[in-house]
């Protein structure tokens, strides 16, 4: 083969090769190895705080048969589903519906904007902290602030198994949205202007022209930020740390909490492995999918 | 373009616009009270404790919470250990990922497409699922609890290669030919053809990296355990969980405001880059 700086020569030029080196050993060292690393140890058994079970011992699919059948696993599963389904969708409409709000000539639509997006500068733990203030129980701002417009319900957010998960999407909802929004609003301001002229002319509502124009036209903007929302709905775990510790009694421990939990807590190296196979599948699967849907994965219509 | 542009300024109209303002500006109340309230709280005397009633003001602004929070744990050290995480994490992808875009971009070599969709796993499957046989990997390494452990994996950059080659792929062929016709080696092409035009996605790609490492938790959480290399989000984490702290909602604040001070103020000044950034960036 041939470069561009030498295309007489036919002999292998071996300087691509060795620039891209770097970048190609870090990945295999620290995404491929792994990833291989995980899927063999997931047919072995090896907990690190019994002794027996110190050294890893080949089991064949019993970690993955044990898994199926636990109803820990079942639990993380609906939660993480849960989870995903909702900070998902909401955090792309809110995100949408924002960008609308803040795409506008108005006097100090600059501040709407550093509102809505300096939590994606916030590290989560920070975020996650003051929550915890705005969680507290009958004086806590939130709880205030669901009252003011006649909340009558439990307000032990982040103990109360049935709103725990509830808590930590919602923290997740106000710091994703704002990091959403700027690709709707950027995909906003690419719009071709005469069409909605023309629709106006034509007697069409606001409501049908978002609905028939806007919404399609920023197909592209969609489907890239619902790829970045899925993914960093499966890799952001910090804010539960901070706010439940995945409690109470697992209620908001989702599939990378538990892999950590299983992992740095209980110790079982085989165990750990299994989970870290399954959550790579979940999120291979929805990557190559998108991938196969959008052909052309690429930073969208965004400039 | 959507209320606003409402060209006919009838009385409907506005009453529309100013309701979506109003609607606008509570939503802003909303999502900045938590910053507003931290910020607040933080200078407010610790010995008057947030009760029902005031959750705000107290009776005197103080910086009292801020000194307090640094004597009980080594922020100092934390805030050292954070810059040179993410310094070296900046300086480590700056090189492999222009090298890596470059090549990309500028060569054709058996086995490119392979290569380049390899690179592209780390795309595919974050960093963060990987945290369990990742982890062995630092501990075989004899990388475990240093900061190395912590900035290691992200060497390599499968966004940011793309993120250049992209940006070389725009450099015009033109220029680039005119350079071979000069005799420029690869190192003057990069140098003096390729870079200059592509500073801007350089600087927007050190921009997102910059802040997604700052505020990263998990990984450091895992291959760290000393003071002497942890950086600030697990010092906080730790911090909150010290027994005397509690609920202790000042000093809480002002430990929180130390830590995403130096980003937010950042952020500010160049608000306008950093957009621009996050927008390039996508995936952080």
């Amino acid at each position: 083969m041939t470069t561009r700086t030498r295309p007489s020569r036919r002999r292998i030029n071996l300087l691509p090769y060795l620039l891209v080196l770097p970048t190609a050993f870090f990945v295999a060292l620290f995404t491929a190895w792994p990833t291989l690393l995980a899927l063999y140890q997931s047919f072995f058994r090896q907990r690190l705080n019994i002794a027996r079970f110190r050294q890893p011992t080949f089991v064949g699919l019993e970690n993955y048969q044990a898994l199926l059948t636990s109803s820990e696993f079942h639990q993380v599963l609906r939660n993480t589903l849960i989870y995903v389904l909702g900070t998902v969708p909401l955090s792309i409409a809110l995100a949408f519906l924002l960008a609308l709000l803040v795409n506008r000539r108005i006097r100090g639509v600059g501040f709407l904007r550093l509102a809505f997006f300096y939590p994606t500068v916030l590290p989560m733990v920070s975020a996650a902290t003051i929550w915890m203030f705005f969680f507290t129980p009958d004086y806590g701002l939130f709880n205030t602030a669901l009252q003011a417009i006649g909340y009558r319900g439990p307000q032990n957010w982040t103990a109360n198994p049935d709103l725990a998960l509830i808590a930590v999407m919602i923290v997740a909802l106000w710091k994703n949205a704002g990091y959403y929004m700027i690709f709707y609003l950027a995909g906003l301001q690419n719009l071709p202007t005469d069409v909605f002229e023309a629709a106006a002319l034509d007697g069409a509502t606001i409501a049908q022209q978002l609905w028939y124009i806007t919404f399609p036209l920023l197909r592209r903007t969609t489907l890239f930020v619902t790829t970045i929302a899925f993914i960093s709905a499966f890799q952001t775990v910090d804010h539960i740390f901070v706010l439940t510790n995945g409690g109470p009694s697992n209620a908001s421990t989702v599939l990378l909490f538990w892999l950590w939990q299983v992992r740095f807590e209980y110790l079982d190296v085989g165990k750990a492995a299994t989970i870290t196979v399954v959550l790579v599948a979940i999120l291979l699967l929805f990557t190559v999918t998108n991938f196969l849907l959008s052909e052309r994965k690429e930073v969208p219509d965004v400039r | 373009m959507f209320v606003s542009g409402v060209s006919s300024r009838s009385w409907g109209a506005r009453l529309a616009s100013a309701l979506v303002t109003l609607i606008s500006v509570l939503f802003a109340l909303g999502w900045a009270s938590i910053i507003v309230w931290a910020i607040v709280v933080s200078f407010r005397p610790e010995s008057e404790p947030l009760g029902r009633g005031d959750v705000w003001f107290g009776s005197a602004w103080t910086l009292a919470n801020y000194v307090k929070a640094w004597s009980l744990a080594p922020f100092g050290q934390y805030y050292l250990n954070t810059v040179i995480i993410v310094l070296t994490i900046l300086g480590v992808q700056v090189v492999t990922i222009t090298l890596a875009g470059f090549v990309f971009a500028h060569f054709r070599f058996a086995g490119q497409r392979t290569l380049f969709f390899f690179i592209l796993l780390q795309l595919m499957i974050p960093t963060s699922a990987l945290l369990a046989p990742n982890f062995g990997t630092i501990r075989a390494l004899g990388l475990f609890d240093t900061r190395l452990a912590v900035a290691i994996p992200y060497f390599g950059s499968a966004f940011g290669t793309f993120l250049m080659r992209q940006a070389f792929l725009e450099v015009p062929r033109d220029l680039v030919d005119a350079g071979i016709v000069d005799g420029c080696s690869w190192w003057q092409l990069l140098r003096h053809v390729y870079l200059p035009p592509t500073m801007p996605t350089l600087i927007a790609f050190g921009l997102s990296s910059v802040s997604w490492h700052w505020n990263e938790f998990l990984w450091p959480l895992v291959v760290t355990i000393s003071d002497d290399v942890r950086p600030l989000t697990v010092g906080l984490v730790r911090f909150t969980q010290l027994g005397e702290i509690g609920a202790r909602w000042s000093l809480l604040s002002a430990a929180t405001l130390l830590v995403a001070a130096p980003l937010l103020l950042l952020f500010l000044v160049f608000q306008r880059r950093f957009i621009q950034s996050f927008l390039h960036s996508g995936i952080k």
